[in-house]
């Protein structure tokens, strides 16, 4: 028997907004902008949002601040924060809401400002005694010390990881959303100024402007507007830490349990997935979560993407918006794994879109390697 | 016996307790009374059984560098640091750094021993190559 919440609900409307750089604007302007976008997609109006779920890094009560501004008066609303990943792991809180009948449309949500408010934003005051005095530069020295086991215990290296890079960016200049789309080379990468070893800015994502919205309903009313349902199949979450202290092992993360959690709720495994849009926040994501959620073995990340799987042409399409590296990375990015998803699913991608798209998976990570939800997101077919 | 609620708040808490103890001049982990599992950084609950009897231990300062990276700053930021994750011989990992080495010498594998240094108003735990500067 299928999990009950495998495709009981669908997502309906589906929008970026101020992509890039968007100067003179606050997060808000850019959240709202989003969120009308998606209903707009869905043909809705925000006065049919009964459910909201949002979270942000600038709004401490993120679905009070929304609900205000929009005049939305939610009968369910969720402000987890778990890091970039919340958003994929609001699917999921929203699936059960909608399931159980407590709201009807699920509007999901994320904006931030973070490029062109940078040097205005003030430091998390969360109390650090056990890393910040040693100065590292956070996030990406947490990033560069798993990138640095990884090679140490497989031989993965910093072509392997360039090669990441380059194929975000191959994808990014076949959309036109993409904020870099400039050709990028694996020397470029590996002369890139070096940031935290081995990762130079070019492995690193990058630091934009601007939000993404979706809108989910029950699977009952999927077929009542204007664009094809994108059926949530599976989503699986899971976390073990927080700090990158206190990781357990450099070389494996949660996605290696959230990842069989959403196969075994969607019934599916990794051959059945035609495009995966993985949370990119540094080049070594792109590897530990193609091996973590079974697209290839422990260890053999680095050549499986040498060997020109995951750019385009590729068996394994990876991140065809240009994800975190070379689209967009408004400060927490897992919204816009999700976003593409649905268009790929939608068959709008243009020069990109990956023939016959029936099944994406969106995976969002958060914190340091830290939080990982996994969503598989199928058409009517796969129902 | 497990500590009732206002054991386990009575002062100092654990953070205190080390931060004291350190800018004394000694260093201490932490062990499960119930488990024997060692614990840092310093916690009210094991992490690993979840019992609240835990007990203050002195490491041995001997450890292997888990991971390393070396934080690229200008000049007039203070320059290349290293950033280290050091595990210790009782099996715990700390942030730390490698001290007495260039910062991209340091190594995966590393045999380390810990010292305490004076960093602004504290001291901090360094760590350096096993049998002294290399
Ligand atoms: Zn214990």
């Amino acid at each position: 028997m299928s999990h009950p919440l495998r495709g009981s609900t669908a997502i309906v409307g589906a929008s970026t907004a101020g992509l890039g750089a968007c100067p003179g604007h606050t997060e808000m302007d850019i959240i709202v902008t989003a969120a009308h976008q998606a209903l707009a997609d869905a043909g809705l109006k925000i006065t049919d949002v009964d459910g909201l779920f949002s979270c942000s890094t600038v709004y401490s009560l993120a679905t009070l601040s929304i609900g205000e501004y929009l005049g939305i008066k939610p009968k369910f609303s969720d402000s987890n924060q778990i890091g970039g990943s919340s958003f994929v792991g609001h699917m999921l809180t929203a699936a059960m809401a909608i399931q159980n009948g407590l709201c009807e449309t699920a509007l999901i949500v994320y904006g931030s400002n973070q490029r062109s408010a940078a040097g205005k934003l003030v430091g998390l005051p969360e109390p650090d005694f056990y890393e910040a005095p040693y100065e590292p530069k956070q996030p990406p020295s947490s990033y560069a010390m798993v990138a640095a086991r990884h090679m140490h215990e497989f031989g993965t290296t910093r072509e392997q990881l360039a090669q990441v890079a380059v194929d975000a960016r191959q994808w990014a200049r076949m959309n036109p959303e993409a904020f870099m789309r400039d050709e990028l080379s694996i020397e470029d990468v590996l002369n890139a100024r070096m940031v935290s070893d081995p990762l130079t800015v070019r492995d690193c994502c990058l630091v934009t402007d601007g939000g993404g919205a979706i809108v989910m309903v029950s699977a009952d009313r999927a077929k009542d507007f204007p664009h094809k349902p994108a059926y949530v199949l599976g989503v699986g979450m899971a976390h073990w830490h927080r700090n990158i202290s206190a990781m357990p092992d450099y070389t494996v993360s949660a996605a290696s349990e959230s990842g069989p959690r959403a196969f075994d709720m969607a019934g599916l495994t990794p051959s059945d997935v035609d495009v995966l849009e993985l949370y990119d926040a540094f080049t070594i994501n792109t590897i530990m979560f193609l091996e973590d959620l079974g697209f290839c073995k422990k260890g053999e990340g680095g050549p499986f993407v040498a060997d020109g799987h995951i750019g385009p042409g590729g068996s394994t399409p990876v991140n065809t918006n240009g994800g975190g590296l070379s689209c967009c990375h408004p400060g927490m990015y897992g919204m816009f794994t999700i976003v593409e998803a649905v268009r790929q699913l939608r068959g709008q991608c243009a020069e990109r879109q990956i023939e016959g798209a029936e099944i994406a998976l969106s995976h969002g990570n958060g914190g340091r390697f830290s939080s990982q939800v996994t969503a598989l997101l199928g058409s009517e077919a796969t129902l | 016996m497990p500590k009732d609620a206002q054991a386990m708040l009575a002062d100092p808490g654990p953070d205190q307790v080390y931060r004291e103890a350190l800018n004394a001049g000694t260093f201490q982990i932490q062990q499960c009374t119930a488990c024997s599992k060692h614990i840092f950084y310093p916690r009210l609950v094991c992490p690993h059984c979840g019992s609240n009897e835990i007990a203050w231990a002195s490491p041995s300062g001997q450890g292997t560098v888990y991971s390393t990276t070396v934080v690229r700053r200008k000049p007039e930021r203070g320059g290349d640091i290293n950033v280290a994750m050091v595990e210790l011989d009782e099996g715990v990992r700390m942030m730390s750094r490698v001290e007495g080495l260039p910062p991209a010498e340091v190594t995966i594998g590393l045999r380390v021993t810990a010292r305490l240094v004076e960093q602004g108003e504290n001291k901090q735990v360094i760590f350096e190559p096993a049998g002294g500067a290399q």
